[in-house]
């Protein structure tokens, strides 16, 4: 039952990229994709991991299709149609050619099939993790002091730096959103008055302010 | 054959999703599009992690009594951080998208270029 779930699921998401790629109306593909990252959050609780489908579900499925609709609102909502129908017909060969490769090398036989468990990934520090947060809860008397989920003490403790980068990178991107669309002083010193920047600048300053 | 086709289905899924998503970011010229084509590659990453990460017959990563077997929770742990900067990069690229917007006017690349090559 849950392999046909995780077989329909995978499906409903290729099916997605594809109306992602067709449609010309970007207010649709902004609610596909936000379909699209909820249908994730579903597979990752299929394959056990609850916290990542959390997160996907509240920041992939959230945060995410918010921050495309607010940018569609500063710019436009329709994506124009290709004037040279041809042009796609390269990159086209290339994703196939590309996809092809990486299917022949699936089809190794040293390639661990879903759910083994004996594949290399499951190797040293996953059972060193696991044993580490039994240890703390106590294998059989867990307390309301230790916590029992494996991703959060991981996240905490062995990851605990890489947490930290992630800060550091969450807080440049901040800092570049801020630099990039905050204070509309700084933009009118830094437009030069071309002519072309002249007839587009009075309706997107206002919007602007808006944001 | 079934076995093999079960063992191997999320990875193709993974390598299609990865693929469809490069093939939005090289040929569609709307960059909205684009930064979706992105996210699309970004998840399929995110879905081939977690689906190596998966122990047939194991549970969610969580100590509870009586169970011995639990999926691998590294590659979760790393996909967590991965997410979030994710989001980070694709409000970054979205600012950009704006004020390249207020700029020319437009958010097709192709028309960006026409009006650098003009000048």
């Amino acid at each position: 039952m849950i392999t046909a779930t995780n077989l329909a699921l995978l499906a409903f998401l290729a099916v997605l990229a594809w109306a992602i790629a067709r449609i010309r109306n970007l207010f649709v593909v902004t609610m596909l994709a936000g379909i699209y990252s909820l249908l994730t959050a579903t597979v990752f609780v299929l394959l056990d991991a609850v916290d990542v489908a959390f997160t996907e579900a509240a920041v992939g499925a959230g945060i995410t299709t918010v921050l495309f609709l607010s940018a569609l609102l500063l710019t436009d909502r329709e994506a124009k149609p290709r004037k040279n129908r041809l042009a796609s017909l390269g990159p086209m060969v290339l994703v196939v050619l590309l996809g092809a490769a990486l299917v022949y090398t699936t089809l190794d036989p040293r390639m661990p099939h879903y759910g083994d468990a004996k594949a290399p990934a499951h190797g040293r520090l996953a059972p060193e993790f696991l044993a580490d947060t039994v240890k703390q809860v106590g294998a059989d008397k867990p307390t309301a002091t230790h916590i029992p989920n494996v991703v959060t003490t991981t996240l905490a403790s062995y990851r605990g730096f890489d947490t930290l980068g992630e800060v550091v990178v969450i807080f440049t991107a901040g800092v570049g959103v801020l630099i990039l669309l905050g204070g509309n002083a700084t933009r009118r010193r830094r437009r030069n008055p071309a002519p072309r920047e002249e007839s587009s600048g009075a309706g997107s300053s206002g919007k602007g302010a808006g944001a | 054959m079934w076995e093999s086709f079960l063992g191997l289905y999320n990875y193709w899924i993974v390598i299609l999703l990865m693929m469809a998503g490069f093939y939005i970011v090289m040929s569609r010229h709307n960059l909205v599009k684009k930064l979706i084509g992105l996210n699309i590659f970004q998840s399929s990453v995110f879905l081939f992690y977690i689906s190596v990460g998966k122990v047939a017959d194991g549970t969610a990563p969580i100590i509870e009594k009586g169970i011995f077997s639990y999926s691998n929770p590294l590659p979760h742990v790393l996909i967590l951080t991965a997410i979030v900067v994710g989001v980070a990069t694709t409000s970054l690229g979205l600012a950009l998208v704006v004020r390249l917007k207020e700029a020319y006017g437009t958010i097709e690349e192709d028309e960006i270029n026409e009006m650098d090559a003009a000048d």
